[in-house]
């Protein structure tokens, strides 16, 4: 018997979009309520004074990855219709390496920069500007630098393959890294709070 | 206007609601949330308005053009589309719709802009490479235990880490 969901590709072209509309704006608000729209709050992470961004990213992943593993566990959602970025290692090191940069430049990331801009921070703007423009350059400069790009194609490639664990094994890793993630922020924080040292 | 911004939610509470959104597009959709895909989408919109001949030799571009679809009917289009209602207007009930410029307390307004403007650019041309940003490879790709978002994820951050003291005058 095969999983229900995801249902994907049984909706047509208007729901999907409709669908990503509401996903959105729910996206939207869960940054805004975390307070991912201010520059200042994300730069503090660079500067161990606020770990809001590990804090909430990590709990996301952990919770998304959680409900994964248990949605396919219970044959309720078919891992195999669910769509994993392609792995293109040395690109994505070397753009990792770029986006970090920008990212302390900015104080502010893609999406967290969306949310500034709608919150009337007009350096949110100006960084939505800066990525088009980015976007663009290197869009139109694609034909001397795409085969950089294209490098160390290796498909679908996950950390269980390569780290030789199950599945299973590889989320409980990711959660107790997650955990001690957690206790060295609280640490940090109360440190930059002065109530703590180091 | 006028009224005192409420605090921002718990860290790990927002954590656990974003992280059930982004289930959420895995469950219905098949498929995570992403940021600048969206970007690249619109951008590669504009251009081939602008420039049809030009935008369709970039190879860049010609992956946004190669399913006859226009780039503007993307998923991440509307989604983004969303985030920026959902944030104006979560924004608008906490009483925390400002029209500020934020900075660090050392930086005048001109150079924190110019600042913003150089970060974007340098995280678009990340994202190109990357082929993703901290949502679609670092939120989506990190949940789906992909290598080359926890590459990105590791590599993204080190080197923030690796820059921030150079750049200190900007925010602290």
């Amino acid at each position: 018997m095969s999983a229900p969901l995801p249902l994907g590709a049984t909706l047509g072209e208007s729901s999907s979009l409709a669908i990503a509309f509401v996903i959105g704006i729910a996206f939207g608000a869960t940054l805004e309520r975390a307070g991912l729209g201010s520059a200042r709050k994300l730069a503090g992470q660079f500067y161990l004074t606020d770990l809001t961004v590990l804090k909430v990213m990590f709990s996301a992943i952990v919770t998304a990855m959680l409900g994964l593993f248990w949605l396919g566990r219970l044959g309720v959602l078919d891992l195999t219709r669910v769509y994993v970025p392609e792995t293109y290692l040395v690109p994505q090191l070397a753009g990792g390496l770029v986006f970090g940069a920008g990212f302390v430049l900015a104080g502010l990331c893609p999406g967290t920069s969306c949310v500034a801009a709608a919150t009337g921070r007009i350096d949110g703007a100006v960084t939505v500007a800066g990525m088009f423009a980015g976007v663009l350059v290197t869009g139109a400069a694609f034909g001397s630098i795409g085969g950089f790009a294209e490098r160390t194609a290796l498909g679908v490639r996950r950390l269980p393959d390569v780290l030789h664990l199950s599945y299973g094994a590889t989320v409980l890793v990711v959660v107790v890294a997650a955990l001690a993630a957690f206790a060295i922020a609280e640490r940090l924080e109360r440190v930059a709070r002065g109530e703590e040292q180091v | 206007m006028s009224r005192t911004p409420q605090p921002y939610a718990d860290p790990y509470r927002a954590g656990v609601a974003l992280g059930l959104v982004l289930l959420a597009a895995f469950v219905v959709m098949g498929r995570g949330l992403g940021a600048s895909g969206a970007f690249a989408s619109t951008t590669t919109e504009v251009a081939t308005l602008v420039a049809p001949q030009r935008a369709a030799q970039s190879p860049y571009f010609a992956r946004y053009l190669a399913d006859g679809v226009p780039p503007w009917r993307d998923w991440l289009v509307f989604e983004i589309l969303g985030v920026v209602i959902g944030g104006g207007l979560s924004a608008w009930l906490a009483g925390r719709l400002r029209r500020t410029v934020e900075r660090g307390p050392r930086l005048a307004t001109g150079p924190r802009l110019t600042f913003a403007f150089a970060g974007g650019g340098t995280m678009g041309l990340g994202a190109v490479l990357a082929r993703g940003c901290t949502s679609g490879q670092a939120l989506t790709g990190g949940a789906l235990l992909s290598l080359g978002s926890w590459v990105f994820i590791v590599a993204a951050f080190g080197a923030a880490y690796a820059v921030a003291p150079l750049l200190r005058r900007l925010w602290t």
